[in-house]
């Protein structure tokens, strides 16, 4: 982390097509540890927002509790957020998603934020396709009480009191994709390159976008013999590809790589691309994407980048046939029904 | 032999098995008596079970309008072999009991002073009916028209209730009217009809309606503007939301696209509910749910937070009897000091006590403005007597020229002009409540962080003391200012400077004024004193300073309220003689008057008043 972040910008700083700079997508200084995985997921987070022009009071962050949890402070300061209770931002963000169906919903969490105490709420999210980016920043421990293993530990995994996890890992990812998740993607923190279009996808996406970040904990988990740690995970970092998200009505321009390429439009005319590097995988199919998962873990690999989209998903509000003003938009006179009909259904106790 | 005679005064009691389709002959029955214009009061007890164990539904019929239970049975109709034993030695003595006579009854449980009376319900329903499923369910209909003629009732009264009942399916209604008549003319030839107890035309009800308070609170909150509902299924509170869904789909479906201008969620835990509620209020929508007790319990981490962010939350609690599980169908008034201070650390929440169906709709729309003005849960108290039984109440009313209390929001234009730094915690007008802003207002204005850690005025994060405690003072002049926004209490004084008070609340209310009523025709004048709402105002402290007794009815073990009056009035406990009743059914008028007259008999006799507060405090 940084204590000091400079006052001063160049003035040429790039404008998006709101005319905003990356600065006014920044929040507070982090007061994560030096080299926190977490910090660079919001730099990706703000990046994102920045290059899609996303007004940012349109955006609203939640989450539960934890140091991932803690990350909402540090991006988007012009936005409302919501640092909730342990393990139950689902339920906050669907409540507010259900008030206003047009904001924009990010949501951070962390392994035991998601993994452990609020698995029940996450898996019921998952279900109800709530339109919203969940990230969760995944170091496979409990950082803010000091280290202990959390449920995404790999068997064998040990941080830093070298103690080896002896309990099956959940795998965030592929909990995701067996209840029905419409968007998931896994990444890792020192990838901006895959992280960022990734998050952008993410966010263009109607319903539930589910990106598991594995985000080390340099202070208790980052050890040789950890799953979770910087060296670990780049050496055993496989990609189903790279990801190109391109915005509607923006010409595209990206130089492609010789060999096969997927190409998705999402609701609002936005396209992702992407390049696969393993022709097995087949991102609009669960079953592939779960048996990938699968693969790539029997040779001690990692797989990363986008697994699987429904690009023609229900969200919660769809499901429901709410309402296309937002409930809080709705006018009294559109709530109440008033003494006259009140007349008659006393008239029906009678 | 001695025989219980009366017009429109009687209780009569139905002992049925679950799961039979006894509930909608028996509520025929009530509310037929309603319709003869006379006041009636049912009251359901039923099993936590949907098929075949014991359910009784207790109807009382006054002409005086006094609809708390009164103790006591006058007619037993035992359609219950597992229970008759015990349902026949409930009947007060000269009383009647009306049975199936298809088989004969057990000798052994005969009473010399009890009048039986027999009929061959299942007899008649098989030369009758053919299909075994109507044999089973016209057997009560049978019941319902032999009870009219031993009874009087009025048979064009209930012609009207099947053609009602059955409106659109109107194949249905020959069959009933033939099962009602079946009965009917059975008991006319076989016995000298009426009976003892009887029904005679009144004009006693006037414009009131039978409902029950959840269906009550389920429409308050469509008045009152709820547009998202989050529950999770618990008796006894499951048919407030059922009544929010059921109006929602009259009333709040847009006519041009058939959107839905609500939402209704069924979470999947009361963790999970709560929090939606507490997510859609935060981002400017009114928001309710509905529990019991267990309910709360799993509640409280979520309703600190509301506490401590100051997040506008409406929390229907339908009470049952507990510690856990306890006994999920049976009403009480036992989650007071549970809700009082659900959550940990320091926090206090605003509660309402409804005590009818039209309270617990003008509550319900008022825990909207409340919550929403206040910035803070605000929890209504029901119970499952209030809840789930059809209750006789004032028709309900809505004034239309009354707007929505939204509370401090500043909207866009507001944080346009502002030219200071927005402060979401900062007292501006020294009532304790500051201002908040809806996510997406303001481009650049009005944004801030939400967070159950401690913060500064401008909702950045601190652990600074005094900023932590500056923020706690705060609310708690946030609490003082709720005290004049709460409804306040209904006193009824006797008028003759009585030294006698008695407190009380929610569905204790008709079977204390039953009891205080009976008491003053005897000459003992006794004041009352119905608490509405909490926090307390002055009222309360007065009425106990100006008492030198003071009776506080409940419906739990612990006289939770008391604990809740002595810890936020600074009152001595020895000040109240709890008169508690705690056993699953709701309080009687008759235990009150003899637990007030135990003592006021005694009045000149102090030390009396002190051994027993002893003992109930231990």
């Amino acid at each position: 982390m940084s204590y000091i972040r400079p006052v001063f910008r160049h003035p040429d700083l790039p404008r998006n097509a709101l005319g905003f700079t990356r600065k006014d997508y920044e929040g507070a200084i982090s007061t994560l540890c030096a080299g926190c995985g977490h910090d660079s997921i919001s730099a990706a987070i703000v990046q994102a927002c920045f290059e899609l022009a996303l007004p940012p009071h349109k955006v609203a962050k939640l989450s539960g509790i934890g140091c991932s949890s803690k990350t909402p402070t540090y991006f988007l300061g012009n936005s409302h957020g919501f640092n909730s209770v342990h393990g139950r931002m689902p339920s906050v963000a669907t409540g507010a998603n259900l008030a206003n169906r047009e904001l924009i919903y990010i949501g951070v969490s962390g392994d035991g934020d998601t993994a452990s105490i609020g698995m029940g709420q996450f898996t019921h999210v998952v279900r109800r396709n709530l339109n919203m980016m969940y990230v969760v920043e995944n170091n496979g421990c409990y950082g803010l009480t000091k280290g202990q293993d959390s449920a995404t530990a790999d068997i064998g995994s040990a941080s830093k009191k070298g103690e080896p996890n002896h309990f099956e890992p959940i795998d965030l990812a592929s909990v995701a994709l067996q209840l029905g998740a419409t968007f998931v993607a896994r990444s890792f923190s020192g990838d901006r390159a895959q992280l960022v279009p990734l998050i952008k996808a993410a966010i263009s996406h109607r319903g539930f976008a589910f990106i598991d970040v594995i985000s080390p904990c340099v202070t208790f988990n980052n050890n040789p013999k950890s799953t979770k740690g910087y060296e670990h995970v780049r050496e055993h970092l496989a990609a189903t590809g790279t990801v190109d998200f391109v915005p509607f009505k923006e010409e595209i321009s990206t130089e492609y790589e010789q060999g096969e390429s997927k190409e998705v439009a999402l609701h609002d005319g936005s396209v992702v691309h992407l390049h696969k590097a393993d022709p097995e995988l087949d991102i609009t199919s669960r079953r592939s994407a779960l048996r990938l998962i699968k693969d790539y873990k029997a040779k001690d690999q990692i797989l990363t980048g986008l697994l699987y989209m429904d690009e023609n998903s229900q969200d919660l509000h769809e499901i429901l046939g709410t309402s296309k003003t937002p409930l809080r938009d709705l006018a009294a006179a559109e709530l109440c029904p008033g003494q006259k009909v009140l007349d008659k259904l006393n008239e029906s106790w009678r | 032999m001695k025989r219980i005679e009366a017009v429109n005064d009687f209780v009569i009691k139905f002992a049925n098995v679950n799961g039979t389709g006894s509930a909608s002959a028996n509520n025929m029955f009530a509310k037929a008596v309603f319709r003869m214009g006379l006041p009636v009061s049912p009251k359901n007890i039923f099993p936590s079970n949907i098929q075949g164990l014991p359910t009784w539904y207790e109807v009382r019929v006054s002409e005086k309008g006094y609809l708390g239970r009164r103790g006591g049975v006058d007619m037993m109709v035992g359609m219950n072999p597992q229970s008759m034993a015990k349902d026949i030695k409930e009947i007060d003595s000269g009383g009647y009991f009306f049975y199936d006579s298809s088989k004969p009854l057990d000798l052994r449980m005969m009473r010399s002073d009890v009048h039986f009376i027999g009929v061959p319900l299942k007899d008649l329903c098989q030369r009758e009916f053919s299909d075994p499923r109507q044999q089973q369910l016209f057997r009560n209909v049978i019941y319902v028209g032999a009870l009219a003629a031993l009874l009087d009732i009025e048979f064009d009264v209930l012609r009207g209730l099947v053609s009602d009942q059955f409106r659109g399916k109107e194949k249905l209604i020959t069959p009933n009217v033939r099962a009602l008549e079946l009965g009917y003319h059975y008991a006319s030839e076989h016995y000298s009809c009426p009976l003892g107890i009887r029904l005679e035309r009144r004009d006693a009800v006037g414009e009131q309606i039978l409902i029950d308070g959840n269906t009550a609170a389920g429409l308050g909150a469509i008045y009152g503007g709820a547009t998202v509902a989050a529950w999770y299924p618990i008796t006894p509170s499951t048919s407030v939301v059922d009544g929010f869904d059921k109006y929602c789909k009259r009333l709040r479906i847009d006519p041009g696209s058939g959107n839905k201008n609500y939402a209704i969620v069924q979470a999947e835990d009361e963790l999970a509910a709560i929090g939606m509620v507490i997510g859609a209020s935060w981002n400017g929508a009114r928001a309710f749910t509905a529990t019991s007790g267990p309910g709360i319990s799993l509640m409280s981490e979520f309703l600190g937070l509301a506490y401590f962010a100051e997040i506008p939350t409406v929390l229907i609690d339908v009470q049952r009897a507990g510690p856990s599980t306890g006994m999920p169908t049976r009403t009480q008034q036992s989650d007071i000091l549970a809700c009082a201070y659900a959550s940990h650390g320091d926090t206090k929440h605003v509660l309402l006590f409804p005590a009818t169906p039209r309270e617990c709709f003008e509550m319900t729309a008022q825990a909207f403005d409340l919550a929403e003005s206040l910035q803070t849960p605000v929890i209504m108290l029901t119970d499952l007597d209030l809840g789930m039984n059809d209750t006789m109440s004032p028709p309900l009313v809505w004034d239309d020229t009354r707007e929505y209390q939204r509370g401090k929001v500043f909207n866009e234009e507001q944080l346009e002009a502002m030219s200071e730094r927005f402060g979401r915690y900062l007292d501006i007008d020294d009532d304790g409540i500051p201002y908040r802003t809806y996510p997406g207002t303001h481009p650049s204005k009005g944004a801030f962080f939400t967070r159950g850690t401690s913060r500064d005025e401008y909702a950045v994060y601190t652990e600074d003391g005094d900023a932590y405690e500056k923020n706690m003072q705060r609310l708690l002049k946030k609490w003082d200012t709720a005290k004049q926004r709460v409804p306040a209490p209904e006193l009824i004084k006797a008028g003759k400077g009585s030294k006698i008070g008695v407190i009380h609340f929610g569905t204790s209310r008709c079977a204390t004024l039953e009891a205080i009523d009976s008491l003053q025709a005897e000459g003992v004048a006794i004041d009352t004193l119905r608490l509405r709402g909490f926090p307390f105002n002055k009222t309360v402290d007065a009425f106990i300073e100006e008492h030198e007794t003071v009776f506080l009815v409940e419906q739990n073990r612990d006289a939770q309220m008391r604990t809740l009056l002595v810890n936020e009035c600074l009152i001595s406990p020895r000040q109240f003689i709890p008169i508690l009743n705690y056993n699953g059914t709701p309080i009687t008028a008759k235990y009150i008057r003899e637990e007030i007259l135990l003592v006021v008999r005694g009045d000149n006799v102090r030390p009396l008043r002190k051994q027993r507060s002893v003992k109930e405090s231990v």
